[in-house]
């Protein structure tokens, strides 16, 4: 199973998430990205989530994405 | 709101597609953006092949096109014809009605009614909305409800947002009495508070078309579009639909007295894989149950989508026998409407390429 971190380096190589506390106001994610990265992350921890959770605040950073995947059903 | 309609059927569907076909590969060159990212999204939003109409194509061209199939092929008759609704978000001209253009062409009788409809993709169950109260009227024996749409005529093919997912198209959809007092439930829902999300917002008498409104505009994320381009708020959309679309269905299907479980299909209009795989998710449906694979044959042609996919995936079935299913568009306006109904068995379901 891939990491958070590691799904979003495949999906924007050129950033270091690591060094961000908010990919959306660093321009690291857009709508597209969003996207992308939930369908992602529901192939990786077998989850689907919610479409009316795809909005940024749940996307600014490693804490919110992971607040997301438990909110989702993800098992760690 | 509510509709209930008794005694209705649909009997007949022919949709026309355009035979041009584009490839998302070959025009993701085309959008200033790299391309694992560009294939990345073709992958999760399942964009791949399209139909558009070659430049001058109108929406009446490709509907007396398919009428003119039916007459031939003697599935339907000129004279049968009391009705004539046009569901379209691009007519030829301001004025007249395309409808009407459609009828002159075709020598239609004049003892008839031509109406055009300006409706988006909520736009095929609202159209079998106004055939099911026309056809309560003793003189309205059969009506001829037509959705086109050309839009790729007025999307930026340097947008990103939109172009890769438009498609052209035309259905027509026979609507006629039922010998069986069936039931047909439907809910439409509309809000034009939130119009800007969807629109084209130069071209009308609000704001002219010009010299102006032609330029190409750096819209952000690497989009080109001119205010003479469709312009739709992806984010804005996804998430009208996500929220709107499943209260619609479920009270829906209350007030009918149907369960999820007795639904065959459900049949949405058809933005992309990933929302409705997520819409089907929602509502605890088997993405089997609610396909979702238009947009990556044909592309997104607004209306059109619902009944191409019942051309395209349910051709035999529905020829043969009779499912439940539930209808549901939601777009432009904005406007959400579903419909549940039993459709079958259809004299005609086919697909048709308009060269």
């Amino acid at each position: 199973m891939k990491s958070v971190i590691e799904i979003l380096t495949e999906i924007r190589p050129e950033f270091d998430f690591a060094a961000s506390g908010d990919f959306i106001a660093d321009g690291m994610l857009d709508s597209f990205d969003m996207v992308t990265l939930v369908s992602a992350l529901d192939k990786n921890w077998g989850i689907s989530i919610q479409g009316t959770d795809i909005v940024p605040e749940n996307f600014q950073n490693l804490q919110t994405i992971e607040a997301l995947l438990r909110k989702s059903g993800a098992k760690p | 709101m509510n509709f209930t309609f008794r005694g209705k059927r649909i009997s007949g569907v022919l949709v026309v597609v355009p035979a041009n076909e584009r490839s998302f590969v070959e025009e993701m060159r085309n959008f200033n953006f790299p391309e694992g990212r560009s294939l990345k999204l073709k992958e999760v939003m399942g964009y791949d092949k399209r139909r558009i109409v070659e430049p001058g194509v109108c929406v009446s061209d490709l509907a007396v096109f398919g009428l003119q199939q039916l007459f031939e092929q003697n599935l339907l008759k000129r004279e049968e014809i009391d009705a004539l609704l046009l569901v379209t978000q691009t007519a030829d001209h301001f004025m007249p009605a395309t409808s009407s253009l459609i009828q002159g062409r075709l020598g239609l009788k004049q003892d008839m009614l031509c109406l055009d409809i300006n409706q988006a993709c909520a736009g095929f169950v609202i159209g079998l909305m106004q055939a099911f109260m026309l056809l309560e009227q003793e003189s309205v024996r059969k009506v001829v409800l037509i959705n086109a749409d050309v839009l790729s005529r007025k999307a930026s093919p340097k947008d990103r947002n939109i172009y890769p997912m438009i498609g052209d198209g035309a259905s027509i959809t026979i609507v006629e009495r039922d010998t069986v007092d069936s039931v047909i439930h439907a809910s439409v829902k509309m809000d034009g508070s939130r119009a800007s999300a969807l629109t084209i917002p130069a071209g009308g008498l609000r704001l002219p078309s010009s010299p102006e409104t032609a330029r190409l505009e750096d819209v952000g994320d690497n989009n080109l579009r001119a205010k003479d381009h469709v312009f739709m708020d992806g984010s804005a959309i996804f998430n009208f639909v996500q929220t709107e679309v499943p209260p619609l269905i479920k009270d829906l299907l209350v007030e009918a007295g149907v369960p999820v479980a007795a639904v065959d299909f459900f049949l949405c209009h058809q933005p992309n894989r990933f929302m409705l795989e997520k819409l089907a998710d929602k509502m605890k449906v088997p993405h089997a149950r609610m396909p979702n694979n238009v947009v990556e044959h044909f592309g997104n042609s607004g209306s059109v989508t619902i009944p191409t996919v019942m051309a395209y995936n349910l051709r035999e079935r529905l020829l043969r026998e009779q499912l439940q299913v539930c209808l549901a568009g939601f777009g432009g306006g904005l406007a959400w409407s579903a419909m549940l109904l039993k459709l079958g068995k259809l004299a005609f379901n086919n697909i048709t390429e308009y060269e």
